[in-house]
């Protein structure tokens, strides 16, 4: 039966003087590495030089802040809903007066977890967030971890830093310039 | 001028000869790395030094500090005994490459060869035969049935190939009637004929030395004493550190021995063309004097020696990253039924050219 005709039809015929010879074909063959001499290396210095990313990646989770350094998370949980391995775990509070500076609405998370050993990087929880709060850094890996509880990301390590120079914007470091603007731009901001 | 006695200046060559044996043999396991990288569109050693230069003294360093090793039931003497021997032959077999022509200060007039005899080429097939001996010794003392079986392969491997060998250089010996080295070379220069070497009178007789060579120094498509994939290593299958490491090295001295005498014997050594005229130049339009012009024609001759030495050894390189392995039974086939009637053929082809006088 035949499936394809895409079948090669196999020879086997005795060999000829030249194949049996070996040297046309081992000249081939040199011929073939000699110009891979010349080529191209596929091989990247790591450390000095690093591979560019491609533009749909998603990579290590964040907890955006807004313009004036407030936290955008309301902890509606809609993220931990939507995230099909369900890594994300929050406790929700309300804000006491005073710490208006600190979170953007009355209801913030106390706590978030994101289990990175679950998470599969699928990017639902940034599509389902209407604060624009959780977002995935086109730009890093969640690194290697000893322990398995290591892997367990809390705010420490997902919140974005306070400092203009630390921030980013969907994940890529401020430029200094950028970072001045915000800065100018906070100072303005009655306390 | 000091006068230099022949003994004095024969021992300078012979350390000499061996620093470089040993510095070439050296880089070219670094050379074999990158040569390796870029055949398979990799970049190789880049980390120790300036594009990875410092490579051998990191392999050197970790050879020296990995754990020594001694199987049980060995006998250690000759257990060490075995890498040494193979490093002793592969050094020994360099002393009668005539590296150049002469060079003469003042009345004095040196050869640049370790030892001027007119066996040289005995010398070199002596001393090489007895590198089976490392390898046996390797695999007899280690007390292990498959690295015997190993050694049992690998010496059989190189009488086999040997034999070709000798074969085909009896061509060569034929035209040159003399086994001394120097001699060979200078026969491949007559002056205002410059393409005399004996590749283009014994073609035939080249390949064949040339599949040899590569049988001889354990070089891919012939490294089955050596693979440790398919075959669970060979003779050093118990070796670790560094007489794991001698063993191996003596392999790069080899290459470099066999590359020499594959450019001195069908190469011509260190002839290379016009050089006649551009002595006879110097002399005559630059007014130079005739003992310094030969003197710079030498250093010249050796540079070009090297040349065609390092060319070699590339081409070892560059076919041991392109050519699988033979089995061993089609690699024996090749050695008693194709070589050596190859290079029976080549010297009956030879005799009736010399009898009929078309070469001399």
């Amino acid at each position: 039966m035949q499936l394809t005709n895409r079948a090669k039809k196999l020879e086997k015929k005795p060999m000829t003087l030249a194949e049996r010879a070996y040297l046309p074909a081992i000249f081939q063959g040199l011929s073939i590495t000699m110009r891979h001499f010349f080529m191209k290396k596929a091989t990247v210095r790591y450390p000095e030089e690093v591979r560019p990313f491609s533009p749909v990646f998603r990579g290590l989770h964040v907890l955006k802040r807004d313009e004036q350094g407030r936290e955008r998370c309301t902890a509606c949980g809609l993220c931990a809903v939507a995230c099909p391995a369900e890594a994300i775990t929050m406790v929700a509070g309300e804000r006491k007066k005073g710490e208006e500076g600190l979170y953007r609405e009355e209801k913030y998370a106390i706590s978030y977890e994101i289990n990175m050993l679950r998470c599969i990087f699928c990017g639902l929880c940034e599509e389902a967030c209407p604060k624009a709060a959780v977002y995935l850094q086109p730009d890093k890996i969640a690194p290697p971890r000893y322990e398995r509880d290591e892997f367990v990301y809390g705010k420490d390590r997902l919140v974005e830093p306070v400092s203009p120079d630390a921030r980013s914007v969907r994940g890529i470091q401020l430029t200094p310039e950028q970072a001045n603007a915000l800065r100018n731009k906070l100072a303005q901001q009655p306390a | 001028m000091i006068e230099l006695p022949a003994l004095g200046w024969q021992s300078i060559v012979i350390f000499v000869v061996f620093a470089l044996s040993l510095l070439i043999a050296t880089y070219c396991t670094y050379a074999e790395r990158v040569i390796a990288a870029f055949l398979q569109d990799r970049v190789g050693p880049d980390r120790a030094g300036p594009y990875g230069l410092l490579q051998p003294l990191a392999d050197a360093v970790k050879m020296f500090t990995k754990e020594e090793f001694f199987p049980g039931g060995a006998n250690k003497a000759l257990f060490i005994f075995g890498p040494c021997l193979a490093m002793i032959t592969a050094l020994m077999s360099s002393a009668v490459i005539p590296f150049g022509n002469n060079v003469s200060f003042g009345n004095n007039n040196f050869f640049l060869q370790g030892i001027e005899v007119n066996i040289g080429m005995l010398w070199v097939f002596g001393v090489v035969s007895l590198g089976v001996y490392g390898v046996m010794i390797g695999g007899w003392a280690s007390n292990n049935k498959f690295s015997l079986l190993g050694a049992v392969r690998a010496a059989s491997q190189n009488i086999s190939y040997e034999l070709a060998m000798g074969m085909s250089l009896i061509a060569v010996l034929m035209m040159s009637g003399t086994l001394s080295l120097r001699e060979i070379t200078l026969q491949q220069s007559v002056p205002g004929e410059w393409v005399m070497w004996n590749i283009v009178k014994q073609p035939l007789g080249f390949i064949i030395f040339c599949v040899c060579a590569f049988a001889e120094t354990n070089r891919t498509p012939f490294d089955l004493p050596e693979c440790e994939t398919e075959l669970v290593g060979g003779y050093h299958t118990e070796y670790s550190s560094m007489k794991l490491g001698l063993y191996l090295f003596a392999e790069y001295i080899n290459i470099f021995v066999a590359s020499a005498v594959m450019s001195v014997l069908y190469f011509g050594g260190f002839n290379f063309p016009f050089q006649y005229e551009l002595r006879d130049w110097l002399v005559s339009s630059q007014s130079w004097e005739l003992a310094s012009a030969q003197n710079l024609i030498t250093i010249l001759g050796t540079v070009g020696l090297f040349a065609k030495i390092f060319g070699f050894i590339f081409f070892f390189m560059w076919v041991r990253w392109t050519l699988p392995r033979f089995r061993y039974d089609q690699l024996m086939r090749l050695g008693w039924t194709i070589l050596i009637p190859l290079a029976v053929v080549n010297i009956l082809i030879t005799g009736g050219l010399i009898l009929f006088g078309v070469i001399k």
